[in-house]
């Protein structure tokens, strides 16, 4: 259904964005010397095998250790290392906060801490796996950087830019084969949204999966006569302020749109930013405060309100709102 | 730096006691008892045993490094660093006060020189030290890394973590010291909850394990540290017990897990200053 729909950005193939990860941190690797990894027993999960193989020496295999492997990287980062630790997002958050709260982010170490199968569309594993609290959690820490990009190119491309800025990192991906809609030569520039397509009724704010769906989404709109704009946050945390005040006071209403709860999401900072500044109806699409469960990542978006169909009510509800 | 001879460590560690009564006293907060338990490891490691500099860099890129997992025993440790010059021993009055680079529990923020990450919370420390230990590995630094846990951190899960992980790659310019004062703040740790054989739970998790009986006694602390430092290299890394009693060198604190966190009053102090000779100069 969706390839018949005439969105603006299209694709001929699905890749997941834990593999545009492992890519972005073999070319890291080549890149600089300093580039260490280290994995909790997900070699292939987190797709670090290329970098093992070509760097040995600069990777670590922790076991099933994860708070261990939070204290490694920050001790490895005081020579000058530049460890990316590579578990599931749940792992790589609520199990260890503490520790990188204390070791990482107050210590202000230069670590990457690099997450996937986050959100529901870990899929069939269900709850125990799919974190839909770890945005919240690393975008409250001072001295983070939270990122959260949309397709396997992008990721790619955020992998590469981590590595070159100094300071500690949450990255975010995911399982699924999805889309790849963005360009293989895109820039990253941290901290800056892209306006990936213009409009002038209503702004949708996207991160990770969320903003293929919100393409998708702004075609349907399209068809319907209503004209959104949409941009993709693939930054949290710094959060770009000046374009989301921007968007909104051209749109006069938004829709948020991220696999995550609606406490201390995308939602949560955009809805901050507007009250601060400009206030403007907003609507969430998110989990509303629930546990996931097992199924396939396409059943999970839809039962759970997170897909393409679910951004088109709420842009609907917002405008009405105005 | 110069390497003290034993005598003098034994005057510095006089005065390092005196500093440590007087910083907690005066803000009335902090941890004398560990504190005064390790004074002679901590004297003996920075005025004798630790290839460092004390125009301090965080790299510590061809020093040996050392890494507090147990941070509540900061005034130790800051004194300490204070009378090796890493700064002023005159900003020991501002230990836990307001604005102060002297946090409770040591901290990196505030940019004190001779830390290099924050301990607090505990079982953190020996993840961080492996972690600095292999990072010198890859560059060929020789520089030793050394730790210090407390024994009541031993009830953390992190702690076994590490302890698997070390051996496992071969970590072996790593020593890891715990301070075994058989105290933690509820009472005697084979009461709160019993460490049992910890020699033979470390032997069994690949290290190489020594014994510092006496780890309050200036010669016996040192020759440990120096046994220490020649089994290094060897495909293993390095666990020093350090059996210490808490509150050493002041008669009424002594041996008891009732001066973890409590400042002395003002007779206190007077009494207990009484015991130490000011060998240095206060600050």
């Amino acid at each position: 259904m969706e390839k018949t729909l005439d969105t603006k950005f299209t694709y001929t193939e699905k890749s997941d964005t834990r593999s545009g990860f492992g890519d972005g941190l073999l070319e890291a690797g080549r890149k600089n010397p300093n580039v260490v990894g280290l994995c909790a027993d997900l070699i292939g999960s987190l797709k670090m095998g290329a970098f093992q193989k070509e760097f040995p020496e600069r990777f670590f295999q922790v076991g099933i250790a994860e708070a261990n492997m939070m204290g490694l990287a920050a001790g490895m980062s005081i020579n000058g290392k530049i460890p990316f630790t590579g578990t599931f997002a749940n792992f790589s958050t609520g199990r260890v906060y503490d520790q990188i709260r204390q070791s990482i982010a107050y210590s202000e170490k230069n670590v990457k801490i690099c997450a996937s199968h986050a959100g529901l569309t870990l899929g069939e594993d269900g709850a125990t796996h799919q974190i839909l609290e770890d945005l919240g959690m690393m975008k409250m820490l001072p001295n983070m950087t939270v990122i959260n990009p949309c397709d396997y190119n992008q990721t790619k491309a955020a992998t590469m830019a981590i590595a070159e800025h100094h300071g500690p990192v949450y990255l975010r991906f995911g399982r699924p084969k999805w889309p790849i809609f963005t360009p293989s030569d895109q820039k990253f520039e941290i901290g800056k949204a892209w306006k990936m397509i213009e409009g002038t009724d209503v702004t949708i704010f996207a991160t990770g999966h969320l903003v293929w769906e919100a393409v998708v989404a702004e075609a349907k709109l399209r068809e319907e006569g209503i004209s959104a704009e949409v941009i993709n946050i693939h930054t949290i945390k710094p959060l770009d302020t000046e374009a989301i005040l921007q968007s909104v006071a051209k749109t006069g209403c938004c829709v948020t749109a991220e696999e995550h709860q609606y406490n201390g999401g995308l939602g949560d900072s955009v809805a901050q930013t507007l009250v601060r500044n400009n206030p403007a109806p907003q609507e969430f699409v998110g989990v509303d405060d629930s546990f996931g469960e097992s199924g396939t990542p396409t059943d999970l978006l839809e039962k759970y309100g997170l897909n393409a169909d679910n951004i088109v009510k709420a842009a609907k509800k917002a405008i009405g709102r105005k | 730096m110069e390497k003290l001879s034993t005598e003098q460590l034994k005057k510095t560690a006089s005065q390092v006691r005196r500093d440590i009564l007087r910083m907690v006293h005066e803000v009335q907060s902090g941890h004398p008892g560990a504190s005064l338990g390790c004074t002679e490891f901590f004297v003996a490691l920075y005025f004798n045993q630790l290839n460092h500099n004390n125009d301090f860099k965080i790299e510590g890129k061809g020093e040996d490094l050392f890494f507090l997992s147990n941070g509540h025993i900061s005034p130790v440790w800051y004194s300490v660093l204070a009378r090796s010059g890493y700064f002023d021993t005159a900003e020991l009055k501002t230990f836990r006060k307001i604005n102060s680079r002297l946090q409770g529990h040591p901290a990196t923020e505030e940019g004190l020189p001779g830390i290099r990450i924050a301990s607090g919370s505990l079982g953190q420390g020996l993840s961080v030290a492996i972690g600095a230990a292999q990072a010198k590995k890859i560059d060929g630094d020789e520089g030793v890394v050394y730790a210090l846990m407390g024994d009541g951190e031993q009830q953390e899960g992190q702690i076994w973590e590490a302890a698997m992980y070390a051996p496992h790659h071969k970590v072996d310019n790593l020593i890891a010291t715990i301070d075994f004062n058989g105290q933690q703040i509820d009472g005697p740790t084979n009461v709160v909850m019993n460490l049992n054989d910890l020699k033979a739970k470390w032997e069994a998790f690949g290290w190489e394990v020594i014994d510092t009986l006496k780890g309050n006694d200036m010669e016996s602390v040192l020759a440990g540290l120096e046994y220490a430092r020649t089994l290094l290299g060897k495909g293993k890394p390095v666990l020093n017990l350090l059996h210490t009693e808490m509150g050493y060198g002041v008669d009424f604190m002594v041996g008891t897990h009732k001066w973890h966190g409590i400042a002395p009053s003002d007779e206190q102090l007077e009494n207990a200053l009484g015991q130490l000779e000011e060998t240095l100069g206060d600050y």
